[in-house]
């Protein structure tokens, strides 16, 4: 990671937590080269290192040794749970209003009367395999699983231009469409969506997969 | 230098009024009513008259020296400060006659100069608006604890201009303390407006209410107030009736209806009502009974379960809000309850959805009322295909803002807003000159075609919320895209950039951005040479900030110049050392150069990086009121010298 000599000396800080990047001076000859350090207010992951298919300039080229720290894969992003302080930029007065909002939606108000009509709405993630973007689906909005299939289908397979889906593409399990949804249950495991009354899935939902049939083979396999 | 002056034309005129014209290019001209000349004079630039004396006033012809009740005169139909800051650069009694005069006051950094220098300047001023923390203090990015406080400046004003009647303060340090301030020193207080303060508890508004006997407008934007209660609505006397404006959006606690329903009738010209979020919806029809002269309404929650009968009065009682031009609140708003807004839509120049968490298919209709809207705020569940109504029915669209609905981030949306949305309201929206564009994905191919459709741009910032995200069709990096932007829209003043951005895409915008006055970054490039780019190519620019990208040093210390024709600079995460921090100071007495680090600083090596820098110009030197955190060269000087060896 610290590339070449440097007059300065070798940079690091006493209480080293966090991850040390040197970044290299482009602007001057390598014996002037300037060694930082640098420390960043990210989350404490170690750095990945540069991907070089950078189309910057070529003084940048001795550059590949050097990381420039900051880099991270999509996935590592997703798998952090401690987020970037101050990103994405939010105002935190905003960011503070919507938790509360999320909170005051969540809990239920023994106080006002709530019809059927505005039942608490019950988001859960949803993702599928090949799509780095998850997303979430009120399960309440739904009687059964038809109505949800197709909301999922709505979601993900995405239609083509003439507003009609791509022909055949249903996710209940009957295996003709080659995807399989199934569901994480409150105890952790991995079942087919579709097994039981709808009333029971609801109640022990935790969140959704779209899988591919090569995949789900194997593990229906495994929960049988 | 006298040769500018020596240029003054005479020209008889018959006319007796007072005619005033400041053109933006250069030239000043006004007609006395005695003796009826017109003055033809180059406007005064700062940088050529700054080293005028007296002696070449002596030089000046006899003309150019107006009595000064007619250069009073002639002033007061000058309200830009712009002008006015360059009325008061031609010579010492203009100067002096621009000071006793100015009523507003503009102070865009609380720091950049001392309140007893401004209360001495202009002791007859009227308004005082003023900046404290710098932007990026919105998201965390700055301790608690660096600075900001309005005390200072209230005291020297309660000191030497008790004839204040506005304060406009924003990300400031207000207390209790202040307030009260406030109230006891100015007697005919009319206006504050605190935007993202902090600092201050409920009681403190009670004493605004309780003693400002003529005040017009109190305005709470986004503020962190401790919340004690609702009780200091109750504070404003019965025989307050001038109340124009009046914005509690922001507090949490319920006040009484029956108070609120009584400021209100005594309130006939009120404009402006922001409610807060404890405001029932049913409440809320009673109170816009009480005032149907409503040009601006922030709502309360709008979610209460209503019969029909309530339904039916507040559908009527917003029909008769005939005057109404800007919405927002709507906090909570069940999809049933948006038909109740469509009466008002046609009317409507302002709509702020942001905090109304529906879906794409119950906004639709709204929208489509909507058609005189010129500013839309929406949470990103208005989706692509929403904004595509946007761009059918808005034709007068001139700024957009869509927030990201997943408070926690990018594993928290609902949606995916992509650039098409933007693309279409680009296209459908000829007026639109002001954008603010949340989304997790975007395009080279999209921003080319926003510039193109768009020249007329003024501010683009797009957030793409994934750090580092290439063109999700070609993977490449956003620089042509952003080289578009800064190369088509001319007149583009602010910028924020995101994604995937090498070195190119700053180069692009050193040589492009020239009217490019604030710019944004994060996650971006790849070496010095993006700052360089940056500080060597935009002229125009006054504030830059930067998080988390790689560079510092080298290209600070040699573009240091630029930094005093510049607000503010602003660099957190990056690599600036130490050491270079160190050297800047000394070579730059103008500026402030703050090293703001958590961390102890007497054993960093120079080499080591620095948390965050920001280095502001000003005239007041180093501040008074610097915490444990923030280090100067000044306040510390036994850690000194730099032994960094830079070329």
């Amino acid at each position: 990671m610290e590339g070449g000599s440097a007059s300065g000396s070798a940079s690091t800080l006493s209480n080293n937590e966090n991850v040390l990047v040197s970044c290299e001076d482009s602007s001057s000859p390598a014996e002037n080269e300037l060694e930082l350090g640098l420390t960043l207010s990210l989350g404490g992951e170690r750095r990945v290192s540069y991907a070089d298919d950078s189309s910057s300039s070529s003084s940048l080229s001795s550059r590949a040794s050097v990381t420039a720290g900051i880099k991270r894969t999509a996935d590592s992003m997703a798998a952090t749970s401690g987020q970037v302080v101050g990103w994405p930029p939010i105002r935190s007065y905003r960011m503070n209003s919507m938790v509360n909002q999320a909170k005051t939606l969540a809990m239920e108000d023994p106080i006002k009367n709530r019809t059927d009509a505005t039942k608490m709405r019950m988001f859960v993630k949803v993702t599928m395999d090949g799509i780095p973007i998850g997303r979430k689906v009120d399960l309440n909005a739904h009687s059964c699983y038809e109505s949800l299939s197709n909301a999922l289908e709505e979601m993900f397979l995405k239609p083509k231009t003439d507003g009609h889906l791509e022909a055949g593409l249903k996710i209940l399990p009957d295996g003709s469409s080659g995807l399989v949804l199934t569901y994480e249950d409150k105890e952790g495991d991995w079942m087919l969506v579709g097994d039981v009354p709808w009333g029971m899935f609801i109640g022990s939902v935790k969140r959704l997969r779209i899988m591919k049939t090569s995949e789900a083979t194997g593990t229906a396999q495994m929960i049988l | 230098i006298a040769g500018v002056l020596t240029w003054a034309t005479l020209l008889k005129v018959s006319h007796g009024h007072c005619l005033l014209c400041f053109s933006c290019l250069v030239t000043l001209v006004f007609v006395s009513p005695l003796p009826q000349f017109i003055y033809i004079i180059p406007k005064p630039s700062s940088f050529r008259l700054r080293s005028l004396t007296s002696n070449h006033i002596s030089n000046l012809s006899m003309d150019l020296r107006l009595p000064s009740k007619v250069l009073e005169h002639i002033l007061s139909f000058v309200d830009s400060n712009e002008d006015r800051n360059s009325v008061s650069l031609v010579c010492k009694s203009w100067f002096e006659t621009e000071r006793r005069t100015r009523k507003r006051v503009f102070v865009r950094n609380c720091y950049a100069v001392t309140p007893e220098a401004v209360a001495r300047r202009f002791p007859e001023t009227r308004s005082l608006t003023l900046k404290g923390k710098p932007h990026f203090a919105d998201y965390n990015l700055v301790p608690d604890g660096w600075g900001g406080y309005a005390w200072p400046w209230i005291e020297a004003m309660a000191a030497k201009c008790p004839s204040l009647e506005e304060l406009r303060l924003k990300r400031m340090v207000v207390t209790d303390e202040c307030l009260e301030k406030i109230a006891a020193s100015f007697k005919d207080f009319k206006v504050l407006v605190l935007t993202s303060c902090e600092g201050f508890s409920t009681d403190g508004l009670a004493a605004i209410a309780v003693a400002c006997r003529n005040l017009r407008e109190l305005e709470l934007r986004e503020c962190i107030v401790e919340d004690i209660g609702g009780d200091w609505l109750s504070y404003f006397p019965e025989t307050l009736t001038s109340l124009v404006s009046l914005d509690f959006s922001c507090l949490d606690s319920e006040v009484k209806l029956s108070d609120l329903e009584r400021l209100l009738s005594r309130s006939p010209n009120l404009k402006s009502l922001k409610l807060n979020r404890a405001v029932s919806l049913d409440a809320l029809g009673s109170l816009l009974r009480l005032a149907p002269q409503l040009v601006e309404l922030g709502t309360g929650s709008f979610s209460d379960k209503l019969d029909q009968e309530a339904v039916a009065k507040l559908s009527q009682a917003f029909s008769e809000l005939k005057e109404l031009k800007s919405l927002s609140g709507l906090w909570d708003v069940l999809p049933e309850y948006i038909p109740l807004l469509y009466s008002v839509c046609p009317g409507l120049t302002s709509l702020n959805l942001s905090y109304a968490t529906v879906q794409m298919s119950d906004l639709v209709e709204l929208i489509t009322g909507c058609s005189n809207l010129q500013k839309l705020w929406v949470m990103d569940l208005i989706e692509d295909k929403g904004l595509e109504v946007v761009a059918s029915s808005c034709k007068e669209l001139r700024e957009l803002r869509v927030f990201p609905s997943g408070a926690e981030g990018l594993n928290d949306t609902n949606v995916a807003m992509t650039e098409q949305g933007l693309v279409s309201v680009s296209e459908g929206c000829p007026n639109l000159e002001s954008v603010l564009y949340f989304c997790v994905q975007f395009t080279n191919a999209a921003m080319v075609t926003i510039a193109r459709n768009r020249p007329n741009l003024t501010c683009f910032r797009l957030c793409v919320m994934e750090p580092f995200a290439p063109d999700h069709k070609t993977q490449q990096p956003l620089d042509e895209g952003f080289k578009a932007i800064v190369e088509r829209c001319k007149d583009l003043q602010r910028l924020s950039v995101s994604g995937l951005l090498t070195d190119k895409a700053f180069e692009y915008i050193g040589t492009h951005g020239k009217k490019l006055r604030m710019l944004s970054i994060a996650f971006a490039g790849d070496s010095d040479l993006m700052l360089h780019h940056l500080l060597s190519g935009c002229e125009s620019l006054n504030k830059l900030e930067i998080r988390d990208c790689p560079f510092g040093d080298t290209a600070l210390l040699e573009n240091a110049a630029k930094l005093e024709t510049m607000r503010s600079l602003w660099m957190s995460s990056c690599c600036v050392s130490f050491g270079a921090c160190k050297l800047l100071s000394p070579k730059m007495p103008k500026l402030n150069v703050e090293v703001i680090d958590e961390h102890p600083l007497e054993t960093r090596p120079d080499s080591s990086p620095v948390e965050r820098i920001y280095i502001y110009r000003t005239l007041a030197g180093p501040r008074l009121d610097m915490p444990e955190f923030v280090w100067t060269i000044q306040k510390n000087p036994e850690i000194g010298v730099s032994h960094l060896a830079i070329k």
